[in-house]
């Protein structure tokens, strides 16, 4: 198996507070990974860590492209890192409200145009052309994610739900190689977590990116994930296959507290 | 149904209750000063209970009227909510209207066009301030209503532009027409210098820093005597030329003028483009939300520094033919007064929305000259308006309306107009 993304001894530090301790991650080309674990085991901080957010204290984050070559991410803008191919969505929701979807989804086009100031006083033949060519496909990611009613809506004014997708379709704009989802199906009621499991499995298996995923919902997680990985204070507990992880001592420890007579 | 249980609703006993609080509170606050008055003359306090009842009486139907207005208001806002799709307001449904809009166009190109042949010389030179105003206006509402940078110092960027032009007339004898385009660079020059430190900053601490480089650049131009001439400014500036023909004084504002609205259409046109491309869009999401803009690939120093750089060029532009038009600069035309005007030309007139802005620094810098009789009552009316606008209108005169995109059939490879 091919890796798209590696962490290796992957550390964070706020001040005396250690938020990662050595994290060691291999997200595989093509695989639905989910990261799970307590209140504060870290799991957003990683995020913030692989997307440029944070700079992480020490270790290595690195992306590796499909022509097989290796960029590391560390002290990268997080601009730059999507423009390498990482994309992500947030755990509360970080639409641009005061814009229409079309509009957000747009601005996920954003790294992969060209058009400078110039371009764009003088609206000249290749602006124009790529002009048409955003709207298009963003019209067209869009329809892939069922929101093309809302074409012109202000993001604000849609669903919870569509929100969601919302957010995750702007994030496939950016045509990512690995996709991070910061807890999808927060807030979603059954059957709107049926249909992001649906849509998922599609970006895996049809537009062909990994995904790493932030999940709560236990039942969600097990039945998408190929792999888990288990983090609790900042450490990685553990790592597997959904039955691997949910037989784990470690992980049940940590979720269920000790027992007192152990 | 609903309109009925207002209207109840506004003339009932509690709300009748409220107003006589207000109107009760009033006479009290204004007692001292509208009823008591020592007669220094005859040495007797006169004491003029009218006033007080007048005072009441006003206070008691303003205080219904304010509650109604506020009530119209939040039922706009359901109704609004209600019929989101269409989300226009009239305003704005009538400059889409081709019939209208149309016409309208036209009947202002041949104002603008025949305004010098029909007015005075005084109107004219009003009109030509007030269209640099436009320009300047249309400049920060770039920065504040498109990328949502709340900028406090803008003037220092006219005052780099009008100081450019004068400077390199004394020094070097440049003519207007070379410093026009050294003004707008000196501009976006120092709009990056400032966008530098600001980088890390939004919001409050943003306004604040902008606020402290306004000064900074206006006491540098003040103290620096060598430099700048200090205090006492720059005089004689040359007007601009045009073929180094001998343009009568009155021959020579009308110049300006046509100057000014030619300048004032470039900029639309261009600030225009700007908004409607990949560079605007990525503004407007910076404003909207910082972290999720960056994490979408948007390289947020970037688009910080072009919107500041790109706000002040026309700042540096104003300023050249703010220069050229009153020949005779000092420190004191840019103070901190001036930034707080344009930013007023801006929000009254709708932020980010270019009718809106051009329309809000035509009103804000027209009415003031028109109403001189009433020069004495000019701030207590200024201040009126921007408390009412805001708590009624605070998106502004004239709303700004996103581009909509209509895709013919519901299918794949939908073609856009």
């Amino acid at each position: 198996m091919k890796p798209v993304l590696t962490l290796s001894k992957l550390t964070k530090d706020f001040g005396g507070l250690r938020a990662l301790d050595r994290v060691d991650l291999r997200i595989h080309r093509q695989e639905i990974a989910a990261l799970i674990g307590p209140n504060g085991a870290g799991k957003t901080t990683l995020f913030n860590c692989i997307t440029g957010i944070y700079a992480p204290t020490s270790g290595e984050v690195e992306l590796v492209l499909p022509d097989g070559k290796i960029t590391r991410l560390n002290g990268l803008k997080p601009d730059k890192v999507t423009t390498l191919g990482m994309a992500r969505t947030f755990q509360n929701i970080r639409l641009f409200q005061n814009m229409t979807v079309l509009e957000n989804v747009m601005i996920g086009r954003h790294c992969r145009m060209h058009a400078g100031i110039p371009g764009a006083v003088l609206r000249n033949a290749r602006t124009r052309k790529e002009e048409k060519a955003v709207i298009n496909d963003s019209y067209r990611i869009l329809e892939d994610f069922q929101l093309e009613q809302y074409v012109n809506e202000f993001a604000k004014n849609l669903p919870y739900g569509a929100q969601r997708r919302l957010e995750i379709a702007r994030a496939m704009a950016t045509e990512p190689l690995l996709l991070l989802l910061d807890e999808p199906a927060a807030g979603m009621n059954v059957q709107e977590t049926k249909e992001l499991d649906e849509l998922i499995l599609h970006l895996r298996d049809k537009e062909h990116v990994s995904i790493l995923l932030i999940e709560h919902d236990m039942k969600l997680v097990m039945s998408l994930s190929d792999r888990i990985f288990v983090v609790d204070y900042g450490r990685k507990i553990a790592e597997g296959t959904p039955e691997e992880v949910s037989r784990d001592p470690e992980v049940i420890k940590a979720y269920l507290g000790e027992e007192a007579d152990a | 149904m609903s309109d009925m249980a207002q209207h109840d609703n506004l003339f009932g006993w509690e709300e009748i209750k409220k107003s006589l609080m207000v109107c009760v509170w009033f006479m009290f606050l204004t007692f001292p000063v509208m009823v008591i008055k020592v007669n220094t003359i005859h040495r007797t306090v006169e004491w003029r209970w009218e006033r007080m009842f007048f005072v009441g009486i006003g206070a008691f139907f303003l205080s219904f009227l304010w509650r109604y207005m506020i009530r119209r208001k939040e039922a706009g806002i359901k109704k609004a909510e209600i019929e989101e799709s269409s989300g226009l307001t009239a305003t704005q449904k009538l400059l889409k209207n081709p019939f209208f809009s149309r016409p309208a166009m036209a009947s202002a190109a041949i104002f603008f066009i025949a305004f010098p042949m029909i007015f005075s010389l005084y109107q004219i030179d009003i009109m030509t301030t007030a269209l640099i105003y436009v320009v300047v206006a249309l400049g920060l509402n770039i920065v504040v209503g498109l990328a949502g940078l709340l900028d406090l110092g803008y003037v220092a960027f006219f005052a780099v532009g009008a100081y450019a032009y004068a400077l390199l007339n004394v020094h070097f004898g440049l003519g207007f027409w070379i410093c026009l385009p050294i003004g707008g660079a000196l501009g976006f020059l120092f709009g990056i210098i400032l966008g530098f430190p600001v980088l890390r900053l939004r919001g409050d601490y943003l306004a604040i820093v902008t606020l402290g480089f306004g000064e900074i650049i206006r006491l540098v131009l003040e103290n620096w005597n060598e430099f700048s001439f200090g205090p006492s400014g720059i005089a004689n500036i040359p007007r601009p030329g045009l073929f180094g023909m001998d343009l009568s004084l009155h021959q020579n504002h009308t110049y300006l003028y046509y100057l000014m609205v030619a300048l004032t259409l470039f900029t639309i046109f261009v600030v225009r483009r700007l908004q409607d491309s990949r560079i605007g869009r990525a503004w407007m999401a910076l404003r909207e939300d910082e972290i999720a803009c960056q994490a979408m690939g948007i390289n947020k120093t970037r688009t910080k520094l072009s919107a500041f750089a790109l706000g002040a060029t026309w700042a540096g532009m104003g300023g050249v033919v703010f220069a050229a038009k009153t020949t005779f600069i000092n420190p004191a035309s840019f103070t901190i007064w001036e930034s707080v005007i344009i930013l007023c030309c801006v929000v009254l007139g709708g932020m980010g929305s270019i009718v809106g802005v051009v329309t809000g620094a035509l009103v804000l810098k027209l009415l003031p000259e028109y109403f001189r009789a009433f020069s004495e009552y000019r701030m207590l009316v200024f201040g009126m308006v921007l408390v009412l606008m805001m708590v009624f209108r605070p998106d502004g005169l004239i709303k700004s309306v996103r581009r909509i995109y209509r895709f013919e059939g519901l299918n794949r490879g939908g073609e856009q107009r």
